[in-house]
C-alpha cells in the first residue's frame, strides 16, 4: 500500500528554546487507521500542528500522496486534502450544525443570500454519504459532545478531507459515544479515508488502529502494526526509559503528615464529577509526587488546597487546621505556597517590574511595609538578594518580567514561593516549558526544602520529574486515586505508566498515610 | 540615543500624538480663520497675553487635576469608570446644600463642605463598585448612567431646595463667606482648589507606588488572576478603587464651587469629569503626570476661548484636537513599527533588552 | 380614573412610545451587531451626532432629502470605520477609541457648524428639511390602534424596518454568519480560512450605519434642528438596551421598546406635579437597575453539590 502521508526527519524547536519534535519520521499508509502515542510533550500534538500547517518545522520534508509539499497554514493543508478534529473543538456554539459546517465555503442565494436550505442539504448529503448522523438544524450548544465532535469531522469530510487528524477525540466522550466514533471512523477506513489518531489511550488504541507510531522526548520510539503490541508494550515503549534515570537520595527527615485531604470531591461547572473522594496526606520531609496526565482533575485539585476554588465536599487540614473556606491570603499564612502551573495567568504580571512580582506575598508583612507605607530599599534590597541566589539573569529588579525567558519568570515564581520558607509546597508543573538548567535547579530547590523538613506535594505530568524526586508517589486518573506507591526505591516508568493511562488501577487506594 | 528612546518610547509616544495634534490645529486654523496668523497667535499664545488668561489656565486646571487622579485611580486597577462627572456634580451639590445651611467659623467650615463633597462622591461611586465586584455588572455602563442620575438629582436638589429666587439665573444661594476658599493671587479667581489639587496629585502618587493599599490596585490592574493567588482581596480593590474616584472627583467639584463662584451655577454638567478621562489618557494614569496634562489641556481650553473670542474660529476646534490626540495615545501600535525596527538594530547590536 | 393611569392607557401615550423608541432602536442595533462580531461599539452616542449633524447642513444646502440621508449614512458608516481603524489595525483599546470618537464627535459637529452657520448652539437659522410623516391609508381609521400605528414620521416605520433588516442579515447573509462566527469563536473562524478583523470591521461599519438612521431622525424627525450634544445619552442607553436584549434581534426590539416606553412615560409624569428632573432621571437609574439584574443572572458560578454531578470524572462513563 501506497504512503498517504511521509514526514521525514522534522525538527521543530519553540521560541523558548523547547525542542518539540527531534528528527522525527512517521509513514503513514492509505486507507489505515494510524495512532500516534506518547506522553504529555512527547511531541505528538506538534507532528500534527505541524502536518496541519498550524506550525512549520525548521528542518525535515513532509510528502503528500507521494510529493513533496509545503504547508504553511490551515488552508494550504485544506487544499491537499488534508483535515483535523482538534481536542478542543473548533465550532460556534451558538450556531447551528450546517452554519459550522459550511461556514467559509457559504451556498449562496442571489449572490448575497444565505442559502439556508441549500446548507441543510449539504449538511445531510455529507452525513449520508459517511454514515455520520448530525440534526443540521439544532445549534451545537445543544448538541452532546459526541455529536459536535461528529459535527468537525463533517466539516473536514465536507471539505473533501482524505487523511483526517484526530487530537485525542475520545477525552471529552463517554464510552457509548466512543463507540460510535470507532464505528464511524471504520466506515471512513472502509470508504477509502486515512485517519491519524492521537491518543493515550491504550485499550482503545489497540481497538481501533491498524499502526501505531511510539514517541517519546520529542522523538520516534518505533512504528508497528498495532496486533504485534500488547497494551503493556505500548505502555512500556511510551515511558521505558534506556538509561537508568536520576533520583535523589532518600528522605531522612520524615516527619508527621503536614497536609491531611480527605474525600475532596468537586463538580464544575458542567456538572461534572472532576475530583471524587480524593484522600491523602503529604508528610513533612517528604516529597509526595502526583503522577497523571493533564486533565485528569490536577488543575482543579491544586486549585483547591490554595484557596482559590470551593469543593463540593471534603476535608483539608494543614497541621490539623482546616485550609476550606479560608481565603487564599489565610492559606498562605498558614504556610502553604502554591507553584502554579500558568506561570503566566496566575504567577507573575508580566507587565511589571519583578521586584513587584517579588513581593506579592509578603508586601504587607514587616519589613516590607511600615504601616500602610511600602519600604522600596528593603523590596530592592531583597529583590536583588533573590536574583542573585536564585540567578535569575535579569539586568536588576527594576526590569519588567515579560522580557525575560520562560526559564527565568519561572524562577522569579519559585524565588518568590519558596523564599518565604513555606511549610507547605505545592508545586503545579513546575518544569513544564523551561530550559534544563533552569529545571535543575527547580528541583535542587525541593529538595533541599524537603530536607529541611519542608512538605512538597509535587503535581506533574513529567515522569522523570516524578521519579527523580518523590518519596511517594500517587497515581491520578479521572478524578480518582488508581495508585499509591510507597517505596520508591524499585519503581520504574513503567510501573506507573499503566496506572497513568488507566490501563490498570489499584482497588480502593489514597494516598493516606497509615497511621 | 536610540537606548534613550527606547526606554522612554511610551512618552515619546505621548509627545509625537500631542505635536501632531498641534500640527493639526494650526492647519485648521489656516483653513478656516480670515486672520490665520492672528487666529493661531490668540489661541497658542492668547492664554499668556493677559493676567486674567493666564490666571484661567491654573482655575480650570484645579477641578480637571482632581479628576484625572480620580480616573487615574480606577483605571489602575484596570476599572473603566467613567463616572467622575456624576460623582464631581452631585458632590457639588449636596456639599452646597450643606455650605447654605450651616454657620460656623471658616477653619471648620471649609474642611467639613470639601468632607461632605467628597463623601457624596465617594458613596456615588460605590454603587457602580459593588455591582461590578458582586455581579460583575458593566462599571462602564453603570457609572455612564448614573451620571445622568446624579446630574438630575444634584439639578433637583439646587433648583428646588437651595434656588435663590433673587438671582437672575437659576443658581443656588450665596455661600456664606466662612465655606469660601480663599484665593491667594490678586485680580484673579486663582483659590487654594489649585493647591489642593497639586497636593492630592502627590498623595495620589505616594498612595499608588508607595502603599500597600496602592500596590493591591496596581497588581489587580496588571492581572487579576495574579493578585487573587497571591492572596490579595480583589473584591474590596474593585470597590476601593472606584469610591477613591468618587471621592477625588467630587472634591474637584466643590473646591471648584467654593473657590470661584461661590454658589452652584452648573444648570449644565461641567465637563470636567471626561476632561479627567482625557488626561488620565494622555498621563497615562502617572498621577505626576496628570498635572502636566491637565495643565496642558487647561492651557489649550483657555487658548480655544481666546481663539473663540478674538477670532473666528470655535472653541470647539479644541475639544476635535484633544480627541485626535487621545486616539493617537490609545492606538498602542502607532509608531510601533518604528519601536520594532529599532529594538532590532538594538539586539543585532548585541544589547540585552 | 387616576389621571396618571389614564394618560398611560391613552394612544397618545402609545404613540409617543414609538416615536421615542426611533433613535433608541436604530442605535440599539448598531450596538448589537458589532456586539455579536465581538467589538463592543460605544461610540452610537458620537456616530448619531455626527449623522444628526450632517443631515442637517446637507438638507439645509441641497435641499435633497435624498443627499441628506445618503450623506448622514455616510457619516455614521465613517464613524464605523474609523473606530475599526484605529481598535483593529492600530491596537487602541475599543472602549478608550469609542470614547475619544464620541468626544469628537461632540466637537466637530457644534464646529462644523459654527463654521457653515456662525452658530454655536443649535442649528436653528437652517432651513433643513424633515422626513415626512407618513398616515397610511386605511389603518389610520381603525379606532385606538389607527392612531397609535399611523402617523408616524417615515423613520419610524424605518426603524421596524431595521430591525427586519438586522434579522435578515444576521440570519440570513453570509457575511451575518461569519459575525457570529467570529464573535463565537475567532479560532473557528480562522480555522476555516475567514479574516477575523475584516469581519469584524464589516460588523462596526454596519453598525455605524445603523446607528447613523437614529441620528438622522433625531434632527430631521424628532425635532426639525441640530442642537450640541442633543443625543443627551440615547446612545449609551443604547448600549444598555442591546445588552439586555442579548444582542439578538427580538431582544434588541423588545428592550429598545422598554426603555422607549420609559422615556415617554417620562414626559407624562411631567403633567403631574413631579419635577421634571425626577421623572428624567428614570429611564438611567432603571438602565442600572435592569443592568445589574441581568448580571446577576448570567453569573453562572457556584459550589455545586456531588449529587448535582451528571457524569463521573471528565474521562469516564456517565452515571
Amino acid at each position: 500500500m501506497d504512503n498517504i502521508l511521509e514526514a521525514k526527519n522534522i525538527l521543530k524547536v519553540y521560541e523558548n528554546g523547547v525542542i518539540a519534535n527531534r528528527g522525527v519520521s512517521v509513514s503513514v499508509e492509505e486507507n489505515t487507521i494510524h495512532a500516534i502515542v506518547g506522553e504529555n510533550g512527547a511531541g505528538k500534538t506538534t507532528l500534527m500542528k505541524i502536518i496541519f500547517g498550524i506550525e512549520q518545522a525548521q528542518e525535515g520534508k513532509i510528502f503528500f500522496k507521494g510529493s513533496r509539499v509545503s504547508i504553511r497554514s490551515p488552508n494550504d493543508a485544506i487544499q491537499l486534502g488534508i483535515g483535523m478534529v482538534h481536542q478542543h473543538l473548533m465550532l460556534a456554539p451558538d450556531l447551528t450544525v450546517a452554519e459550522n459546517i459550511v461556514l467559509g465555503n457559504e451556498p449562496r442565494r442571489a449572490r448575497i443570500f444565505l442559502d439556508t436550505d441549500r446548507a441543510g442539504e449539504i449538511t445531510r448529503q455529507v452525513s449520508e454519504d459517511y454514515g455520520l448522523q448530525a440534526p443540521p438544524d439544532k445549534k451545537i450548544k445543544d448538541l452532546p459532545i459526541g455529536v459536535r465532535q461528529r459535527v468537525e469531522i463533517l466539516k473536514a469530510l465536507f471539505r473533501n478531507a482524505e487523511l483526517l487528524i484526530l487530537d485525542e477525540p475520545t477525552s471529552v466522550l463517554t464510552p457509548q459515544e466512543t463507540e460510535v466514533l470507532f464505528k464511524t471512523l471504520r466506515n471512513l477506513k472502509n470508504q477509502g479515508k486515512t485517519i491519524i489518531f492521537i491518543s493515550h489511550r491504550l485499550n482503545e488504541v489497540k481497538q481501533i488502529a491498524d499502526r501505531v507510531t511510539i514517541m517519546r522526548d520529542a522523538r520516534v520510539i518505533d512504528t508497528r502494526d498495532a496486533e504485534e503490541l500488547t497494551e503493556h508494550d505500548i505502555a512500556h515503549l511510551m515511558v521505558g526509559r534506556d538509561i537508568s534515570f536520576e533520583r535523589i537520595p532518600a528522605s531522612t527527615n520524615l516527619g508527621a503528615p503536614l497536609l491531611s485531604v480527605r474525600n475532596l470531591s468537586y463538580v464544575d461547572d458542567e456538572a461534572i464529577l472532576v475530583l471524587n473522594k480524593f484522600s491523602f496526606d503529604v508528610r513533612a520531609g517528604e516529597i509526595l509526587g502526583l503522577a497523571g496526565v493533564v486533565g485528569n482533575g490536577q488543575t482543579e485539585l491544586v486549585r483547591i488546597l490554595a484557596g482559590l476554588l470551593q469543593p463540593s465536599e471534603g476535608e483539608i487540614a494543614l497541621r490539623g487546621e482546616a485550609l476550606i473556606g479560608l481565603s487564599p491570603r489565610k492559606i498562605r499564612e498558614k504556610g502553604l505556597c502554591h507553584i502554579p502551573e500558568d506561570r503566566m495567568e496566575d504567577g507573575v504580571a508580566e507587565e511589571t517590574t519583578l521586584e513587584e512580582n517579588f513581593i506579592l506575598d509578603r508586601y504587607y508583612k514587616q519589613g516590607f511595609s511600615k504601616g500602610i507605607r511600602l519600604l522600596w530599599k528593603n523590596i530592592s534590597r531583597h529583590s536583588a538578594e533573590l536574583i542573585a541566589k536564585f540567578n535569575i539573569l535579569a539586568p536588576s529588579g527594576k526590569t519588567i518580567v515579560s522580557s525575560l525567558s520562560g526559564g527565568n519568570i519561572q524562577k522569579v515564581v519559585v524565588a518568590r514561593e519558596l523564599s518565604s520558607d513555606p511549610d507547605m509546597i505545592i508545586a503545579a508543573q513546575p518544569t513544564r516549558g523551561i530550559d534544563v538548567g533552569s529545571e535543575e535547579m527547580v528541583h535542587r530547590l525541593l529538595r533541599e526544602a524537603r530536607d529541611r523538613g519542608r512538605a512538597v506535594f509535587l503535581v506533574s505530568a513529567d515522569l522523570d520529574e516524578i521519579l527523580k524526586l518523590s518519596t511517594r508517589v500517587i497515581v491520578i486518573y479521572n478524578g480518582e486515586i488508581v495508585a499509591h506507591f510507597q517505596d520508591m526505591s524499585k519503581v520504574r516508568a513503567e510501573d506507573l505508566g499503566p496506572y497513568m493511562l488507566g490501563v490498570q488501577r489499584e482497588e480502593a487506594v489514597s494516598g493516606k498515610v497509615p497511621a | 540615543m536610540e537606548k534613550f528612546l527606547l526606554k522612554y518610547f511610551t512618552l515619546i509616544r505621548v509627545i509625537i500624538a500631542i505635536a501632531i495634534g498641534i500640527v493639526i490645529s494650526v492647519f485648521l486654523i489656516f483653513l478656516i480663520s480670515r486672520e490665520p496668523g492672528f487666529s493661531l497667535r490668540s489661541f497658542l499664545l492668547g492664554p499668556l497675553l493677559t493676567r486674567s488668561r493666564f490666571a484661567h489656565v491654573f482655575e480650570t486646571a484645579s477641578p480637571i487635576i482632581f479628576c484625572g487622579l480620580a480616573i487615574a485611580v480606577a483605571f489602575q486597577a484596570k476599572q473603566f469608570n467613567i463616572g467622575a462627572e456624576g460623582s464631581l456634580y452631585l458632590g457639588a451639590a449636596v456639599a452646597t446644600a450643606f455650605a447654605v445651611s450651616t454657620n460656623m467659623p471658616a477653619f471648620i467650615h471649609i474642611p467639613l463642605v470639601l468632607l461632605v463633597g467628597g463623601l457624596t462622591g465617594a458613596a456615588w461611586s460605590f454603587i457602580p463598585g459593588i455591582l461590578k465586584a458582586k455581579w460583575k455588572a458593566s462599571e462602564l455602563v453603570s457609572s455612564l448612567m448614573l451620571n445622568y442620575v446624579a446630574y438630575f438629582l444634584g439639578l433637583y436638589l439646587i433648583n428646588f431646595h437651595f434656588r435663590d429666587k433673587e438671582a437672575g439665573f437659576l443658581v443656588s444661594y450665596q455661600f456664606p463667606e466662612t465655606a469660601w476658599l480663599p484665593r491667594f493671587i490678586p485680580d484673579t479667581r486663582i483659590h487654594y482648589g489649585i493647591i489642593l489639587a497639586l497636593v492630592a496629585a502627590v498623595l495620589v502618587y505616594y498612595f499608588l507606588y508607595h502603599t500597600t493599599t496602592g500596590y493591591e490596585i496596581r497588581s489587580t490592574g496588571f492581572n487579576d488572576r495574579f493578585a487573587r493567588y497571591g492572596g490579595i482581596n480583589v473584591f474590596k480593590v474593585i470597590i476601593l478603587c472606584q469610591v477613591i474616584l468618587g471621592f477625588l472627583a467630587a472634591i474637584g467639584g466643590t473646591t471648584e464651587i467654593m473657590g470661584i463662584h461661590r454658589r452652584f451655577v452648573w444648570q449644565d454638567s461641567p465637563g470636567y469629569g471626561w476632561s479627567g478621562i482625557i488626561v488620565a489618557i494622555i498621563g497615562r494614569n502617572h498621577p505626576l503626570l496628570i498635572i502636566p496634562a491637565s495643565f496642558f489641556l487647561s492651557y489649550m481650553q483657555v487658548g480655544g476661548r481666546v481663539l473663540n473670542l478674538m477670532s473666528d474660529v470655535p472653541a470647539e476646534m479644541i475639544t476635535v484636537i484633544q480627541s485626535i490626540i487621545i486616539l493617537l495615545i490609545t492606538a498602542e501600535a502607532f509608531l510601533s513599527q518604528w519601536k520594532y525596527r529599532i529594538t532590532l538594530r538594538q539586539a543585532e547590536k548585541g544589547d540585552a533588552v | 380614573m387616576n389621571p396618571l393611569l389614564k394618560s398611560i392607557l391613552s394612544v397618545e401615550f402609545g404613540f409617543a412610545v414609538f416615536r421615542v423608541m426611533t433613535p433608541l432602536l436604530f442605535a440599539a442595533i448598531g450596538v448589537s451587531i458589532s456586539n455579536l462580531a465581538g467589538t463592543i461599539n460605544i461610540s452610537m452616542e458620537g456616530t448619531m451626532l455626527v449623522a444628526a449633524f450632517v443631515g442637517v447642513i446637507v438638507s439645509a444646502f441641497t435641499k435633497s432629502l435624498v443627499l441628506a440621508l445618503l450623506a448622514g449614512i455616510a457619516a455614521g458608516v465613517a464613524m464605523g470605520a474609523i473606530l475599526s481603524y484605529f481598535h483593529l489595525r492600530l491596537k487602541a483599546d475599543i472602549i478608550l477609541a469609542a470614547i475619544a470618537l464620541n468626544i469628537f464627535a461632540s466637537g466637530i459637529t457644534v464646529f462644523l457648524l459654527f463654521i457653515t452657520t456662525g452658530e454655536k448652539g443649535q442649528s436653528s437659522s437652517l432651513k433643513s428639511l424633515l422626513f415626512p410623516e407618513i398616515h397610511i391609508p386605511l389603518i389610520k381609521s381603525i379606532p385606538v390602534l389607527g392612531t397609535i400605528i399611523s402617523g408616524h414620521n417615515v423613520m419610524t416605520y424605518g426603524a421596524f424596518l431595521a430591525i427586519i433588516l438586522f434579522y435578515i442579515i444576521t440570519f440570513k447573509t453570509p457575511l451575518g454568519l461569519r459575525i457570529r462566527a467570529v464573535g463565537q469563536n475567532p479560532n473557528a473562524a480562522e480555522s476555516v480560512g475567514i479574516n477575523v478583523n475584516r469581519t469584524r470591521m464589516w460588523a462596526l461599519m454596519l453598525s455605524g450605519f445603523f446607528g447613523a438612521f437614529g441620528g438622522l431622525y433625531l434632527s430631521m424627525g424628532y425635532v426639525s434642528w441640530f442642537a450640541r450634544d442633543f443625543v443627551a445619552g440615547r446612545g449609551w442607553i443604547a448600549v444598555a438596551a442591546a445588552t439586555l436584549g442579548g444582542y439578538m434581534p427580538l431582544g434588541t426590539f423588545l428592550a429598545s421598546l422598554l426603555f422607549g416606553a420609559v422615556n415617554a412615560l417620562a414626559i407624562y409624569f411631567a403633567s403631574l406635579q413631579i419635577p421634571s428632573e425626577l421623572i428624567a432621571l428614570i429611564p438611567y437609574l432603571a438602565t442600572v437597575i435592569a443592568l445589574t439584574i441581568y448580571s446577576a443572572r448570567a453569573l453562572k458560578k457556584r459550589t455545586r453539590k456531588v449529587g448535582e454531578a451528571k457524569q463521573v470524572g471528565k474521562i469516564k462513563e456517565s452515571i
